[in-house]
């Protein structure tokens, strides 16, 4: 069984576009949304929820108001000022260090297990699907792209699936890096703009740190001829493999105002391009170690 | 006045609407906050020189071994596995810190003291009128909230009679509400399509979690559905400029050049979304 990640440094550039256009095209494999801070795989998938799981992780403090002698300890202790002089803690603010619990002299601080979200197990039109929500302002996103991918490796095993197609989150901080690890292969979906080609070379550089193989896909590709050709340049640079380029065209807005992927909607050049690109990735699959 | 600039989904045109309004703002001296760390863009558009750059660094527990007896409070404190007791010593596991500096605090022996490691890089150059602050997290470095405080203190040093316009990271979790949470009035930017509508609730979610002001800008306004127009009709939430989907504006973006700049055409946009957005964050 093989994991790949498909991740893309700057947002937009259409990662779960080409997730979900792979997940219709493949056979035998598990999707993962793992862009848990804007899940919208389940949007082109429509999947039927089969199980709902609560996501906690970390603690939060609740102050008894009994019990407190507003000494003003806790408040000059938390490193993040999530206490204020009145003692009430801001949630939003706080990183569950429980520190506040522990300098308190008469035990008024209680720790109570932080919910952070829900993940689901689905079924979709293209297999199982695997996704979350992670709550409003809520952290740990990287926790629970483990927790995701976690599932998602499990259930593939159960299943005898032979891929596992990891829609990832912008950037390369916490969610990103935890979506990297133990990955196979990574696909970096990027565009032809000076944002898009400095952002694919950090995401290049991620990969690198990791040690995961990389391949690059090139979107909007004719919307600036010279750099996608700086970019399939610093794709050879970075030791990664051109994966292909995927026009500028509208009917990829359309399709997703049909919930569909392109794939199923288009029957024209750019779906043509999407299938060529679904291929590369499967050839470049094959070379990775087991 | 101190305006964010976020969306729920990454790549609707939060740097475009950010750098176009400080780029527009030509009577005064304006700060570009741009706390994206995770991938700064805003510099491609700006083109600051010179740029300062300074290392950006955080706090970790260092332990003095011959002060430490392996008692294992501060392990048993730490709730990221950042420093562990085994056997006979300490270990500080610095990726995992959050600088929470509760080891220190219940370390019996004081055998605890500061120490700090680097996580990134702040930089900060001007040109013309505005002043950009960013910062860039090193690669591999999974802890972003920390730098972006630290940009957001250096950006809104200048005192508050400066214009500050925050460019957010995309998303709704913990660096997007590090980066609006200041701010007097929140530009929500977002694009018609199912995705764009997702990620916008999440956002306007967000925002009134915050209790923040805030109004939308509808990009690539003239694809995709309706869904956006209604959602922002039904919730009240009113639509400040609509942009176009305009090859032209694409094109320029893909060459690091703002639409104010490349079409003249948008300057007035701009400039009445400033107004309206001066006035929307007075009136509250
Ligand atoms: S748990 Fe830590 S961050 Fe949260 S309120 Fe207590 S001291 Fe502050
Ligand atoms: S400062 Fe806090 S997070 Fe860091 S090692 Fe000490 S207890 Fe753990």
């Amino acid at each position: 069984m093989k994991e790949i990640v498909i991740i893309s440094g700057k947002g937009g550039t259409g990662k779960t576009t080409l997730t979900a256009a792979l997940a219709s095209l493949w056979k035998n494999n598990i999707t993962a949304d793992c862009d848990v801070d804007a899940a919208d795989m389940h949007l082109l998938l429509n999947p039927t929820v089969l199980e709902t799981h609560d996501f906690f992780s970390g603690v939060v403090p609740e102050i008894d108001a009994e019990l407190c002698t507003a000494c003003g300890l806790c408040v000059e202790s938390c490193a993040f000022g999530a206490i204020s002089p009145d003692i009430v803690i801001n949630r939003i603010d706080c990183e569950g260090c429980t520190v506040c619990h522990h300098v308190c002299p008469v035990d008024a601080v209680a720790l109570r297990e932080r919910h952070c979200g829900f993940w689901y197990r689905s079924d979709t039109r293209f297999g199982p699907l695997v996704h979350a929500e992670l709550g409003i302002a809520e952290e740990n996103s990287g926790k629970l792209v483990t927790l995701i991918k976690k599932e998602a490796k499990a259930l593939a095993q159960s299943v005898n699936a032979e891929t596992v197609l990891v829609d990832g989150s912008p950037g390369i901080g916490c969610p990103v890096i935890s979506s990297l690890s133990g990955a196979d292969l990574v696909v970096v979906v990027t565009e032809p703009t000076v944002s898009g080609v400095h952002d694919m070379d950090r995401v290049l550089q991620l990969a690198a740190h990791f040690r995961v193989p990389a391949g690059v896909a090139i979107n909007k590709a004719d919307l600036n001829e010279e750099a996608s050709r700086r970019i399939e340049e610093k794709t050879a640079a970075a030791g990664a493999v051109p994966l292909g380029r995927i026009p500028y065209d509208q009917v990829f807005t359309r399709a997703m105002v049909d919930r569909k992927t392109i794939i199923e909607f288009d029957r024209g050049e750019a779906a043509a391009a999407v299938a060529g690109i679904s291929e590369a990735i499967r050839s470049l699959v094959r070379t990775t170690e087991d | 006045m101190i305006i964010a600039v976020a969306s729920g989904k990454g790549g609707t045109g939060k740097t475009t609407v950010a750098a176009n309004l400080a780029k527009t703002l030509t009577d005064r001296r304006v700060t570009l906050i741009d706390c994206d760390v995770e991938e700064p863009n805003c510099h491609l558009f700006i083109n600051p020189a010179p740029v300062q750059t300074e290392p950006h660094t955080v706090y970790v527990p260092s332990v003095d071994k011959t002060a430490c007896t392996a008692c294992g409070a501060c392990s048993t404190l730490c709730q990221f596995k950042a420093i562990i007791t085994i056997k006979d010593s300490t270990l500080v596991f610095p990726e995992l810190c959050h600088s929470c500096r509760g080891c220190e605090i219940v370390c019996p022996e004081n055998a605890i003291s500061e120490g700090s490691r680097e996580t990134g890089q702040i930089h900060r150059g001007e040109s013309d009128h505005i002043t950009l602050v960013w910062g860039s997290l090193r690669i591999g470095e999974a802890m972003a909230v920390p730098l972006i405080s630290s940009v957001l203190e250096r950006g809104t040093a200048f005192g508050r009679e400066r214009t500050v316009i925050i460019d957010a990271p995309p998303g709704t979790s913990c660096p997007v509400i590090e980066a609006v949470k200041g701010a007097d009035f929140t530009v929500l930017v977002t694009e018609p399509t199912p995705f764009g509508l997702h990620d916008l609730k999440l956002a306007a979610g967000m925002t009134r979690k915050l209790s923040l002001p805030m109004g939308v800008v509808i990009n690539r306004s003239t694809s995709g559905d309706r869904g956006v127009h209604d959602f922002c009709r039904d919730e009240a939430i009113p639509v400040l400029l609509e942009i176009p989907d305009d090859r032209r504006i694409a094109e320029a973006y893909s060459n690091g050049i703002l639409m104010v700049d490349a079409l003249p055409e948008y300057r007035e946009q701009f400039r009445s979304l400033l107004e309206t957005i001066t006035r929307k964050a007075a009136g509250r």
